[in-house]
């Protein structure tokens, strides 16, 4: 057997031996902790630690995962007006994003086609502070830089971790800590004085349970790590678990579910789409969007519960009941909370339709699957206090 | 007992050869939570795909460490998976391979030369 055992996907395009990886502050914690490392966004990183994939998964969803996000970018987007120039690229109303708030948007070319998916908040007067995908980084940032010429600049927090706490006793767990964590609900953001160091601190995340995502600088990270480790509720969770959570979630993962070739639309984000924005038509690919949000789609996604044999990886194609190839599924694997496959990929409207049966295509297999309503796993987002 | 480089075993009882993966392999593959056992009356030929096992996040080949003809597959993988995680070299058993050509099995590395093998990785 050979696949498996050193390139666990979609882990591992790269060797853990290239020189070229770079280490998150979180490194050294990791190998302590019996991590395995894979690289990752061009990053060491913990696929798992020793519990393994699903003992993480249901931990998390049953107290506190501890992650290590420190590969993503961070970055504060700085000057006179950097909402108004930042808004030519994404679709989401950020001129409008009250102070100490988050919103999900996504990075669009000139075809409509996603180029990132990303969060921006405004935690404190210091501009806007976004946090992008560590594979995507350097490409989105210089895209970032030359709309904003001349008006407001990019600045990298390379000197910043990234902490993710999630599970339904997060917030008891950061409470603990930072008392002001339990007055905040789902996408709000603060920029405060937490573990006795400068924090900018989301009631968000990507595994559909509540939590917080935290950002330290990089030389307090570990003894913060620690710090909420040593609370019995939390224990620390790898990539692995944490893409298993967030299939579960219904959360489409970029590079995957999300491309340059699709859009938010068909992605079926329409709420990435601000709705002044709509109206204005004002941002890269609008033409596209319109007529997507008007009901004129080629594809849309689809959520699949694989009813017989094996799980549907990414790649397997998805076939209608006369077993013509209809789709192409985008991730896909086994959801430890749900109780077994499933799956998210794409296929024309029509067949979209809940409740009604396809097939997965497994090495060579047609398979019986469900089309599903999203989320496969109920979210438990705090919405209201 | 013995071994492939790529982490199966092979038990022979005359000319049945019981196919498995070692603990190693079942501990760097995780949690299995899905098992696709051969049919029976199968030929293969040594290096063949087998089976597939699939961990949470990931599908691996297991491969044919002798070559034959399946006579018996371990249905009950396809309810206890996990079977192979808790015990790889004995219950979690994937099929029995009734030999063609057992010579082959001689070049296979016995336990001390896989333990050796496994150290130098």
């Amino acid at each position: 057997m050979k696949a498996g055992l050193a390139a666990p996907s979609p882990f591992g395009a790269q060797s853990v031996s290239d020189p070229d990886l770079k280490k998150t502050p979180l490194y050294d914690a990791h190998v302590a902790a019996g991590a395995r490392m894979v690289p990752f966004a061009g990053y060491h990183m913990p696929v798992q630690y020793k519990d393994g994939v699903l003992k993480e998964h249901l931990w998390t969803r049953e107290h506190a995962g501890l992650f290590d996000v420190s590969h993503m970018g961070q970055a504060r987007l700085r000057g006179e007006n950097p909402a108004k120039s930042f808004e030519k690229l994404v679709s989401a109303d950020y001129q409008g994003l009250k102070p100490g708030k988050q919103r999900y948007a996504v990075l669009l070319n000139a075809q409509g086609g996603v180029i990132d998916d990303l969060m921006t908040a405004r935690p404190d007067d210091d501009g806007l502070f976004i946090v992008v995908n560590g594979a995507c980084k350097d490409n989105d940032y210089a895209i970032i830089a030359k709309a904003l010429q001349g008006e407001a600049t990019v600045e990298r927090l390379e000197d910043r971790a990234l902490l993710a706490l999630q599970g339904p006793e997060a917030a008891a767990v950061l409470t603990a800590h930072v008392p002001q964590a339990a007055s905040m609900v789902f996408m709000d953001t603060v920029a405060l004085t937490a573990f006795g160091t400068d924090a900018i601190i989301s009631r968000s995340g990507y595994t559909g349970e509540d939590g917080y995502e935290i950002s330290v600088p990089a030389t307090e990270a570990e003894r913060i790590w620690n710090t909420l480790l040593e609370d019995e509720r939390v224990k620390a969770i790898g990539l692995g678990a944490r893409d298993s959570l967030r299939l579960e979630a219904g959360l489409p993962l970029y590079g995957h579910d999300m491309d340059e070739t699709v859009s938010p639309i068909e992605a079926g984000m329409p709420f990435a789409v601000g709705k002044s924005r709509r109206e204005a038509g004002d941002y890269l690919g609008a033409d596209r969007i319109a007529k997507e949000l008007a009901g004129d789609l080629k594809r849309v996604r689809v959520n699949l519960k694989v009813l017989e044999g094996a799980p549907a990886r990414e790649g397997a194609e998805i076939a209608d009941e006369t077993g013509a190839v209809i789709g192409v599924v985008t991730s896909g694997g086994f959801g430890p909370s749900f109780g077994g496959a499933i799956a998210i990929g794409f296929v024309p409207p029509q067949f979209a339709v809940v409740g009604s049966t396809l097939k997965v295509i497994v090495r060579g297999k047609p398979q019986k699957a469900e089309v599903v309503t999203s989320p496969f796993v109920p979210t438990r987002y705090v919405r209201k206090i | 007992m013995h071994f492939t480089k790529d982490h199966e075993w092979v038990e022979v009882v005359g000319d049945i050869a019981t196919v498995g993966i070692t603990g190693y392999a079942a501990e760097q593959l995780g949690d299995v939570v899905f098992v696709e056992v051969p049919d029976v009356g199968k030929t293969v030929k040594q290096g063949d795909a087998l089976a597939v096992v699939e961990s949470v996040k990931a599908a691996s080949d297991v491969y044919a460490p002798v070559s034959g003809e399946v006579v018996e597959a371990n249905g009950q993988l396809s309810d206890a998976p996990e079977t192979v995680n808790a015990v790889p070299e004995a219950g979690g058993w994937f099929a029995k391979i009734k030999l063609s050509n057992p010579a082959e099995v001689d070049a296979l590395m016995d336990r001390v030369a896989y333990e050796a093998f496994l150290s130098s990785l």
